[in-house]
């Protein structure tokens, strides 16, 4: 892993829409160890507040801090080495490889499509292997089912390694089977000490692999901090607006969320 | 520099076609009289080997090059495989200008290879790209709207030519057709100098980027997570191929379709590649352009068909098929 990838949110603010509501955070630390989740109901800012951090976007006023050095000031590149984003789509403008998928993460490296640089070549075998698709190195993304084509895209963002990896559902519209491969892949990817914060719409997901968790309602932090304290039935009806029961899972004791009629 | 044996193979038949194309025309010339010429021995056939047919086929294989450099590069950066300078509306908006320049004795002015005809096709082609975006922002960023405002842009200058083309005095009109279809009849060795001023900067510029266009094969967010200052790469690419569009539409008017049809030919050699597609698609495009010149100037000699309406019904039914297909 390269670079260290703390960043820090100070007085964020950003209009989304005239009349909509307004991100605001008025601090915020990311990248602690480990894996955090950032859940909510629909339109409650978690992909405004992760393109936010990303430097996707500037806020309209407040500082996004990576490492003590404003992203606005930054070049894309050296953000990139120390900072990876997964967008929530990635539209494909061509049939590309899984191999080729996964080499677009060393751009910031100044890797190339068919890497041929031993570091490339090594960091892209090494992302394909953390989401098992090593034998997948030569298929096309015609190819691929909507679960690997995630796991490929993910492979980009982890052949980037860097410190912090930003990712915005990346489980969206998976089956049980790829949406637990894909929170393997980057708990697997977090124990090895990779930074992750991760915008999930699956509350038992997040319960389940998240050491940390934010809530976020019309744009500002509701709960922060373990998912045993965040997931509480009455945070959640409060979040969401109906009935829900948090029970324990029976092996993990991890608090799993059912809805109610 | 060139690892890669395919972009060999492509070079290869570009310096062959640089060679060969200039004995085909309607005059059958003379090897040994065409050798003379290049030893001061002065022949009718030397002077239409060196001074019309040899500029004319590489300003083919210029023109063609930098012109599928720019399609492949505005493909990949509106994210559209049909986009070109033409189907933008870039090549008919810089026609316009270049029209304008030339038959308005008030708008010419000229210092060595630089002219106003340059200038104002570069405005045009940039007026017409800002016109074509603005529109298809509005209607939500992109798809077909792009194409449908491009192809509409490229006919209204078209027609503004035909509307001017009448005010104007028929003895200046020899020339007339090539605004309206692009054609490289004007082709001498000033004429190659004054393109090449204009468009070897934006190829240059487009180059450049090559490797800033792989990542954004998988859209403008994952590229900018990636690495890729997404904004500063589409200002390029359109000043890139604005002047490649400029230069060209300049000197041969709006040659329609090389940058639809060699890049999509490329790629089944290369695969998606920016770094192989930019240079392969020159060679190829630029092939692709001396040898239509070549069959038109053949085809019905004396008479010549303008190189444009050949690349048209070449091109035409390709970008009617990738609609047809969705893609």
């Amino acid at each position: 892993m390269s670079g260290a990838g703390q960043l820090e949110l100070q007085s964020v603010r950003f209009g989304h829409e005239p009349g909509g509501w307004e991100l605001r955070i008025p601090s915020l630390t990311l990248g602690g160890e480990g894996m955090c989740g950032i859940a909510g109901p629909n339109g409650s800012g978690k992909s405004t507040l992760l393109e936010l951090a990303a430097g996707l976007r500037r806020p309209d006023s407040g500082a996004v801090r990576l490492d003590g050095r404003s992203l606005a000031g930054m070049g894309r590149k050296a953000v990139a080495r120390r900072l990876g984003y997964l967008p929530q789509e990635c539209p494909a403008l061509f049939d590309y490889t899984v191999e080729q998928v996964a080499a677009m993460g060393r751009h910031a490296h100044g890797g190339r499509l068919t890497p041929d640089a031993p570091g490339d070549i090594a960091a892209v075998s090494r992302a394909l292997d953390a989401v098992r698709m090593e034998s997948f190195r030569r298929r096309r993304l015609s190819q691929l089912s909507g679960g690997e084509r995630r796991r490929a895209w993910l492979a980009s963002a982890l052949a980037q390694e860097p410190g912090l990896l930003l990712l915005d559902e990346p489980t969206q519209a998976l089956d049980l089977h790829h949406a637990a491969a894909v929170m393997e892949a980057l708990a697997r990817k977090a124990a090895d000490g990779l930074r992750i914060v991760v915008a999930l719409h699956d509350l038992n997901l997040a319960a389940l692999y998240c050491d940390r968790l934010i809530l976020l309602q019309d744009g500002q932090v509701a709960a922060d901090g373990p998912p045993d304290e965040v997931l509480s039935s009455g945070r959640l009806e409060a979040l969401f607006g109906r009935h829900v029961e948090v029970v324990r899972h029976p092996d993990t004791q991890k608090p799993v969320i059912l809805a109610k009629k | 520099m060139i690892k890669n044996p395919k972009l060999w193979l492509f070079f290869g038949f570009f310096a062959f076609f640089g060679v060969i194309l200039p004995w085909i025309g309607a005059e059958q010339l003379d090897l040994g009289a065409v050798w003379g010429g290049c030893w001061g021995n002065v022949t009718p056939d030397s002077r239409i080997f060196f001074q019309m047919r040899l500029p004319r086929v590489w300003m083919g294989l210029w023109a063609g090059g930098v012109l599928a450099m720019a399609g492949a590069a505005l493909q990949v950066v509106f994210r559209n495989p049909l986009a070109e300078p033409w189907t933008l509306g870039m090549a008919g908006g810089a026609s316009l200008g270049a029209f304008a320049a030339r038959m308005c004795p008030a708008l010419w002015w000229a210092a060595g290879p630089l002219n106003t005809s340059q200038a104002l096709a570069l405005l045009g082609a940039g007026g017409a790209l800002s016109l074509v975006l603005a529109v298809a922002r509005r209607q939500g960023g992109g798809g077909q709207i792009l194409l449908l405002a491009g192809v509409t842009v490229g006919v209204i200058s078209g027609g503004a030519i035909m509307a001017a083309s009448g005010l104007v005095s028929p003895d200046k009109l020899a020339g007339f057709h090539r605004w309206l279809l692009g054609g490289l009849d004007a082709a001498d060795w000033r004429a190659l100098g004054a393109m090449m001023v204009i468009t070897a900067p934006g190829a240059g510029i487009l180059a450049a980027l090559a490797g800033e266009y792989n990542p954004l094969g998988l859209g403008e967010a994952m590229a900018a997570g990636q690495g890729v200052e997404v904004a500063r790469v589409r200002r390029w690419t359109a000043i890139g191929a604005g002047l490649a569009s400029a230069g060209v539409a300049a000197v041969a008017g709006p040659i329609g379709f090389v940058g639809l049809l060699a890049p999509h030919a490329v790629r089944r050699w290369t695969g998606p590649d920016m770094r192989l597609v930019l240079p392969a698609s020159f060679l190829a495009g630029g092939i692709l352009l001396a040898v239509c010149d070549a069959a038109g100037r053949w085809a019905a000699a004396p008479l010549e068909m303008p190189v444009g309406a050949l690349t048209a019904l070449l091109g035409g039914p390709l970008f009617l098929w990738l609609l047809a297909k969705g893609k």
